[in-house]
């Protein structure tokens, strides 16, 4: 049995630890790639959303290069992903694949069934060396959330952006190949020291936090790469959901750690009372919750024809006017061409910059304090 | 004699402008891109080369459009900005006090909410193209009109027909339909350009608050079709400045001078640079994985100018540019 799963994000590397610490051989779909999405495009319906055209992609390199069991998050979540599982394996069936499919499930009650899922993932696995291997997982995955968001902070701020980026590269790779505690805390130690040593500009600095669909905020590959566009415009992202978090969600049902999920919906209340599917209020709630920590604006991001989004999208018009922050939503789609997305990039910083030095100014007058003139053009 | 060269390279049109130190415009070109930018940036730069008096010299460059990179590439820019930014500059150096800018080009509409003379808020078109001088163009070619007529003809209509404008394929059946039916002409274009003004403000002006002064710009704003219909829907005076088809490079020159004042000196790479010598574009399949990128290169008289085009930028960090540049 050589199992594969699809891409999102660095998710790979942690569902490798995990399964191999289940004594499974895995095979690692290749990198997301034009070839990728263009064979998803092939073979998925024409109406469906970019996450389920990806995974195909992967399932058939995935195969391609011998796997022959695919691990797929399942889910009774109101947006179609709960059923994209079921859809993708009937089209490779139809395909002439020969494989099995394991759908997780998120537990309707305990958390033990979750762990009798993994552990019948498993070959000739103990119940201890299950939690083992899920613990080691858990372990790479939080140090590589960790080094994240070092990468997302030091981007913006150093002048070496080259560099940055070739070191947050180097990390996912070492993390991928350790295997122990003790070097994924060497390699995360050694990382942060190397940021740090990057040498700094005094440039202004914009905060932007990225909300949307959990996919494509996750998966460099969906949005082109947004972060680090924005980084290299010196403004810091900050994403509103974290793998951690949605697994924890979305898997275990908030049984690992206390959910920010409380918090969320809360802000959400005023705007959206209810769920409206995928991950609709959580945008509209983490907007709301960027807005109250003081951040500069938010980009939605989500894929075309994605229904949640689109509601949020609505509702973020009002949240932007009450809870004065700027909002600009992005969807991708199977389009490749950057310049379109990069003038609306560079046109939002810009505005963030201009709103931003004009309330400096303002906030001076009210304190009486320095009295500058209100810039016509910053 | 000191002047700002603006440039401003567009999917369909690319304009030139220069302005003097009172930023008055002192020449301009508009010509078509024709899908060869390589080709328009020279040739602007020659017409306008020689529309300039003897004594005078250029002393900033600022360029923006899609094609601002290529821009850059060639005539070396103090600054590089995007289109919205460069708009808004534009229209606040026209009309100080202005609110609303609409700015319909070939392939892009945008809206920008000014406030205080900083943009406030803006929306650009994303899925699609119906509304702008691509589909107008089309559209004119097809019913055998001049482009610049169209909004001519259109003026003369007195009950204009209703057209389907979500989608320029339901608008030119929804004309073929209409024609067939024998309305006259100018009530068809006349309708054309209303169907085209509501999914303007459907689509891109969706949720945004459109105060007076308006100020109407890009090539579009030719158009008196349009304009009229924009006032219509709107029920507030639109205002055309007179170099409406060339504010996104009137706006990059404004830049440009402000960037020059705050530096020393200027990038511009001259006359000889620009008019001497061969540029080629030539574009190649990176085979070092799997995206198998286009990478695209420029290169004047062998020496390679600049790649781009590269998902992991192996081929654009080869060549380092000799001074960090701040994007922004």
């Amino acid at each position: 049995m050589k199992v594969t799963f699809p891409h999102m994000g660095f998710m790979h590397i942690v569902v490798k630890s995990l399964l191999e610490g289940l004594h499974r051989e895995v095979v690692v779909p290749p990198p997301i790639s034009q070839h990728t999405l263009a064979l998803g495009i092939k073979y998925a319906p024409e109406f469906t959303c970019l996450p389920l055209k990806i995974g195909l992609g992967n399932y058939i390199e995935a195969l391609e290069s011998g796997a022959d069991t695919i691990v797929m998050a399942g889910g009774w979540g109101p947006c179609r992903f709960g059923y994209y599982a079921q859809v993708q394996r009937d089209i490779l069936n139809d395909l002439g694949y020969d494989f099995q499919m394991v759908i997780l499930e998120a537990p309707d009650s305990k958390i033990s069934q979750l762990l009798d899922q993994l552990k019948r993932l498993g070959e000739k696995v103990s119940f201890l060396e299950a939690v083992q291997a899920v613990r080691f997982a858990w372990y790479k995955m939080a140090a590589l959330e960790k080094a994240e968001q070092r990468y997302l902070y030091t981007l913006p701020r150093t002048i070496d952006k080259d560099r940055a980026e070739q070191l947050w590269e180097q990390v996912l790779s070492h993390i991928d190949q350790a295997g122990s505690r003790k070097a994924i805390d060497d390699i995360l130690a050694q990382a942060m020291l190397s940021w740090e040593n990057l040498p700094r500009h005094h440039e202004p600095l914009l905060r932007i936090g990225l909300v949307g669909e959990v996919y494509t905020v996750l998966e460099p590959f969906s949005n082109q790469n947004i972060a680090r566009s924005l980084g290299r415009l010196n403004a810091e992202v900050t994403n509103s959901v974290q793998l951690t978090e949605w697994l924890n969600d979305n898997l275990f049902k908030g049984h690992l750690f206390k959910s920010r999920t409380t918090h969320i919906n809360a802000c959400a209340r005023p705007y959206l009372p209810c769920s409206v599917g995928g991950h609709g209020r959580e945008t509209v709630g983490a907007t709301v919750d960027f807005a109250q920590q003081g951040y500069d604006g938010v980009i939605q991001v989500g894929p075309l024809t994605c229904m949640p989004e689109i509601v949020a999208q609505t509702i973020l018009l009002r949240v932007s006017k009450e809870e004065h922050i700027p909002c600009m939503t992005i969807y991708f789609d199977e389009h490749s061409g950057t310049a379109g997305i990069q003038t609306r990039l560079e046109a939002f910083a810009d505005m963030l910059r201009r709103r931003k030095a004009l309330q400096a100014d303002y906030s001076d007058v009210q304190q009486g304090g320095n009295v500058c003139a209100v810039h016509a053009r910053g | 004699m000191q002047y700002m060269l603006g440039v401003d390279i567009g999917s369909v049109s690319s304009n030139f402008v220069l302005l003097d130190q009172q930023q008055v415009v002192q020449a301009k070109v508009y010509l078509r891109t024709n899908g060869n930018p390589v080709q328009a940036i020279r040739t602007g730069y020659q017409l306008l080369n020689s529309k300039m008096p003897d004594e005078a010299s250029i002393s900033g460059v600022g360029v923006t459009g899609s094609g601002r990179h290529l821009a850059d590439i060639m005539l070396g820019a103090d600054v590089v900005k995007n289109e919205i930014t460069a708009h808004a500059v534009a229209a606040c150096h026209y009309a100080p006090d202005c609110q609303t800018v609409i700015e319909i080009g070939g392939q892009d509409s945008k809206i920008i909410i000014l406030r205080d003379g900083i943009v406030y808020d803006f929306a650009m078109n994303t899925v699609c193209a119906a509304g702008t001088g691509s589909f107008l163009d089309q559209q004119a070619a097809r019913l055998g009109i001049a482009i610049e007529k169209l909004g001519e003809e259109s003026l003369a209509s007195s009950r204009p027909v209703r057209i389907a404008g979500r989608c320029g394929v339901f608008a030119e059946s929804d004309m073929i339909h209409k024609q067939q039916m024998g309305y006259p002409m100018s009530d068809i274009l006349m309708g054309l350009c209303e169907a085209l003004v509501r999914n303007y403000l459907n689509n891109v002006g969706k949720g945004k608050k459109i105060a007076a002064p308006v100020v109407f710009q890009g090539g579009v704003a030719a158009n008196r079709g349009i304009r009229k219909a924009f006032e219509k829907a709107l029920k507030l005076p639109v205002a055309v400045p007179d170099d409406h088809d060339v504010m996104g490079a009137i706006g990059a020159a404004i830049l440009a001078g402000e960037a020059v004042a705050a530096s020393r000196g200027t990038r511009f790479k001259g006359d000889n640079f620009i008019l001497q010598g061969e540029f080629q574009t030539r574009s190649l399949d990176c085979q070092g994985c799997p995206n198998l990128c286009e990478v695209a290169c420029i290169m004047r008289d062998h020496q390679v100018l600049s790649y781009w085009g590269d998902r992991c930028r192996k081929w654009e960090t080869t060549l380092k540019p000799a001074r960090e540049r701040v994007v922004v």
